[in-house]
């Protein structure tokens, strides 16, 4: 599938109940349509989703932390998507949010679309799970738990993987102070 | 003349001429014994040596080649390393038996030695049960291993000795029924009985099939008994470590690792005796000449020892699973009709005499 | 009582083992909590991190020449495609078009290193289920290939050949000579492999039907390389995504069906073979020209985030970048294969001996600098 067909695909799957509201389309059917009508007045994202293909090569969803486990579990089971690799979850500190940035195959269809949750809670960040989609994310869910103290809820071994139990911090956060391991030029 | 038996003589005379019987007895007694523990002490260190100049060999290498000519020293320097070296041991290990442990699997290994018949009366014991008291020796060298794997307080020691007991009560059944396969033909245990029986041709040539099939049941059983690739369950150094010896250090180590090298040739040494005729040489090529018998002995059992080395730097290991399974599916069914057919070759007389 | 909760975990035959950091079979300091059942595996939980060193957070510090040389030490068995993985990256990153005589050279080496560190796994392998001798077997064919390396690029392990924009200097006049003489020597000693270890009755009976992994779990547990391919999952990036110039070969993609530890051994030795192949048809192609482009003393990778995957030897290597537009990365992630694969051991293992743990380990080919990073 082509970047456009997957956005238009799987911004279906997550309607704004807002864009509704606004742009006075009877029917979504198509998606273009509603951000035509509504074009005036302000552009209203027609889905909960948000995609970008700026500054990436690949096709980039920003989903709210609400919807990322129905988003991922649908990325993967639909046949249309079929996104049964995770070949990539990293942890990324954006200054003020945190966040995670899941790069996704599908072994059939050979397309790839990176998904980011963000989250401006930098003291309890927490994010649902995808261990139970994919198996790997067991491990890199708790490299990023370790490094950048983010919480998987309903992950089933939550613990330091790399870490020592009593280690204080999180290394990998831009904020992270140590002064004796750290060189800094 | 034999040249040995003609010093053993002039000493035994001598001792009882300045002594009482019974201490001369003893004396004689504690001065064999020294002489067979410093001869094998000796003789197990280039056991080692040549172990590692056969594995060298196999894998492309040089091996030993510094310590005197030709790295012929490189295992006494080793084993004297090895008797400088701190005895370091685990806090929580059961001290008594801790200690015990080596002593049990050396002391067993060395006893075997007494019974070997090196040539004709050069035997130190000649006793009458003699592949029996073999057999039961060797099997008292386990308890030794399970007492050190027990005793260290280590998972890993324990593991490996637990596996050490499997495999040596599974093995000792067919050690034991392969020779009695052969003990059929000589109808007795003595040894020196077996070699006079083997005048005739060795035991190999003379059961024929029945014969070449024990030797090799003989062969793997014996290479389990002694813990080696590819049965080396009990050291696994992939899986285990170590296995039983993984806390062991110093003297104590250097025992139970004299004790593999001297029970493979007590293993090599009864194949040699029961199967190829001990020291008679082949066809009564030196028989005028009784002490060559030593060299005949020695030649046979460093065959089967470089045959067992070869086993080891070849194969891969064995799973637990696996080695359970030769042993009782199929070793000892194959054992137990090799005896049969053997009772019916005797029976009827079908042995080749030369 | 006491004894009861803390073990309350446990069932009464089962107790816990700690296998490694110092261990024989766990090849580097990675430490494994078994709990065994008599000699049954029940759980197999990895404990990692004893030789993390943050390279990521390293990387966050350096410039992008400087990273490159980090790479080296994460799977220290594949260097050179480590170091590619990241100068593509950033080539890719700067549009930079590198010469075709870099990618032919980038290739046959990066395929060099690929069956340099199959031997060494092969190596291990063999002593992991029990034979010794194949160590060395498997060292004799890797140090001609180390050669040639030290001729090339003055390092036998980490070489640093790489550099964004192209190699750090041109071939060594022998090279082609060397590579020749090795791809003829190997060809004769990949069979002696084969009698040695790969056709014994012992070492089939080890690996058939050992540790198996299904294709769905090997996509699901995100396994790469040889892992990935033992088990019938066709995931070799050098087909799927290719990179310098390994769209100019043709070559067959290993694969086999079964699952098993056997088949991720076979997967391997087919993969020398493979790179044999590759090796020869380059080997006399390699174009006239520069041997590399001369970037910017400072190179400042546009606004952007950019994903590179190749494939080391042990799978997918991947490298995100997330760059704001300055001399240093805002933030670079490796997805480093042995990590995804060794998260698969506990699937593999659990119900094997200890045996069978320790063959299936040593068929994932970890290496832990690859893991901890």
């Amino acid at each position: 599938m082509t970047n456009e067909a997957l956005q238009n695909l799987i911004g279906l799957w997550f309607p704004n109940p807002d864009a509704d509201k606004v742009s006075n389309v009877v029917e979504i059917t198509e998606t273009e349509e509603g951000s035509e009508e509504t074009k005036t007045q302000e552009p209203i994202n027609p889905s909960l989703l948000e995609f970008s293909e700026e500054e990436s090569q690949f096709l980039n969803i920003l989903v709210q932390p609400e919807q990322l486990h129905s988003l991922m579990k649908q990325l993967k089971s639909n046949s249309e998507t079929n996104f049964d690799y995770l070949y990539c979850l990293s942890g990324v500190d954006w200054g003020a949010e945190l966040g995670i940035v899941y790069h996704l195959e599908s072994t059939t269809h050979r397309h790839r679309i990176v998904v980011k949750v963000k989250t401006a809670d930098r003291e309890g960040p927490n994010f649902d799970t995808v261990s139970n989609i994919w198996k790997t994310a067991d491990f890199h869910e708790r490299e990023v738990f370790d490094f950048f103290g983010v919480k998987f809820n309903n992950h089933p071994n939550l613990k330091y993987l790399f870490l020592t139990e009593d280690w204080e911090g999180y290394p990998l956060r831009k904020d992270y102070v140590d002064e004796i391991n750290m060189v800094i030029k | 003349m034999n040249i040995s038996l003609g010093i053993t003589k002039t000493i035994h005379d001598w001792l009882f001429s300045v002594m009482p019987e019974g201490l001369a007895s003893i004396t004689e007694m504690v001065l064999i014994a020294a002489v067979y523990l410093a001869v094998f002490a000796v003789f197990g260190l280039y056991l080692v040596l040549l172990e590692r100049k056969v594995a060298a060999w196999f894998q492309l290498r040089m091996g030993p080649n510094r310590v005197g000519f030709k790295g012929l020293l490189q295992t006494l320097a080793d084993a004297l390393k090895l008797v400088s070296k701190e005895l370091t041991g685990t806090e929580k290990a059961d001290k008594f038996l801790y200690n015990l442990a080596p002593y049990f699997v050396i002391i067993s290994a060395l006893m075997a030695l007494a019974v070997f018949p090196f040539t004709q009366e050069f035997q130190a014991f000649d006793i009458n049960i003699g592949i029996f008291f073999l057999i039961a020796i060797s099997s008292i060298g386990v308890i030794g291993i399970l007492l050190g794997g027990w005793s260290s307080n280590n998972k890993f020691a324990l593991i490996g000795a637990m596996r050490s007991g499997v495999q040596t009560i599974s093995y000792e059944l067919s050690i034991g029924l392969s020779l009695l396969t052969m003990v059929l033909i000589t109808g007795s245990l003595q040894l020196s009985e077996i070699v006079e029986v083997q005048k005739n041709g060795w035991l190999i040539v003379q059961g024929h099939i029945p014969a070449i099939i024990a030797f090799m049941i003989y062969m793997i059983a014996g290479t389990a008994e002694t813990n080696r690739a590819p049965f080396d369950m009990v050291e696994a150094e992939s899986e285990l470590g170590a296995g039983f010896h993984t806390e062991y250090s110093g003297m104590k180590f250097a025992y139970f690792f004299l004790a593999e090298f001297i029970n493979m040739f007590i293993i090599s040494a009864i194949a040699t005796t029961v199967f190829f005729g001990a020291w008679l040489s082949p066809f009564g090529i030196t028989e005028s000449i009784p002490w060559l018998g030593v060299f005949w002995f020695l030649g046979k059992v460093f065959v089967i020892v470089f045959l067992m080395m070869w086993f080891r730097w070849t194969f891969p290991r064995l799973r637990i699973d696996q080695l359970l399974t030769l042993e009782w599916k199929y070793l000892l069914p194959i054992n137990l009709v090799n005896i049969v057919v053997m009772a019916f070759i005797v029976w009827q007389n079908l042995i080749i005499q030369l | 009582m006491d004894t009861t909760t803390v073990n309350s975990n446990f069932k009464s035959e089962e107790y816990f083992i700690n296998m490694g950091p110092q261990h024989p079979a766990t090849h580097g300091v990675l430490r494994l909590l078994l709990t065994i059942d008599g000699e049954i595996i029940k759980k197999v939980e990895p404990d990692l991190g004893y030789i993390h060193r943050s390279i990521e957070k390293m990387c966050e510090r350096d410039s992008y020449q400087q990273i490159v040389h980090l790479t080296d030490r994460m799977d220290y068995l594949s260097s050179h495609i480590n170091n590619e993985a990241v100068c593509l990256t950033v080539e890719n990153a700067l549009e930079l078009e590198v010469p075709e005589r870099v990618k032919v050279i980038r290739t046959i080496i990066g395929e060099l290193t690929r069956i340099a560190s199959h031997c060494l796994w092969w190596g291990v392998m063999g002593m992991d289920v029990g034979a010794l001798t194949t160590y060395f077997y498997g060292f004799r064919d890797r140090e001609m290939v180390n050669d040639i390396f030290e001729e090339t690029c003055g390092a036998r392990l980490t070489m640093n050949y790489n550099i964004p924009g192209g190699l750090m200097y041109d071939i060594h006049p022998n090279f082609i000579q060397r590579t020749k003489d090795f791809v003829a020597h190997f060809k004769t000693k990949i069979p002696e492999y084969d009698k040695l270890l790969t056709g014994n009755v012992i070492f089939q009976k080890r690996m058939k039907g050992v540790g198996i992994l299904s294709k769905e779990d090997a996509i699901s547990f995100g396994a790469s390389g040889p892992v990935g391919r033992g088990s019938g999952y066709s995931c070799d990036v050098r087909k799927h995504h290719p990179y310098s110039a390994l769209n100019k070969v043709t070559f067959n993609e290993s694969l086999k069906t079964a699952g098993d530890s056997l088949a991720r051994y076979e997967v391997r030795i087919m993969e020398m073979w493979e790179s044999l192949s590759i090796i020869e048809q380059l080997i006399d192609n390699i174009p006239e020209g520069d041997y590399k482009v001369t970037t910017k003393a400072v190179i400042k990778l546009p606004k952007g985030e950019y994903y590179q995957k190749v494939e080391a030897a042990r799978g997918e290597l991947g490298v995100y970048v997330i760059s704001t537009g300055t001399k240093n990365p805002y933030r670079l992630k490796f997805r480093s294969p042995g990590f995804s694969n060794i998260s698969l051991l506990n699937h593999i293992a659990v119900g094997g001996k200890i045996g069978d743990l320790v063959a299936s380990m040593a068929t994932l080919d970890i290496v832990v600098p690859d893991i901890d990073r």
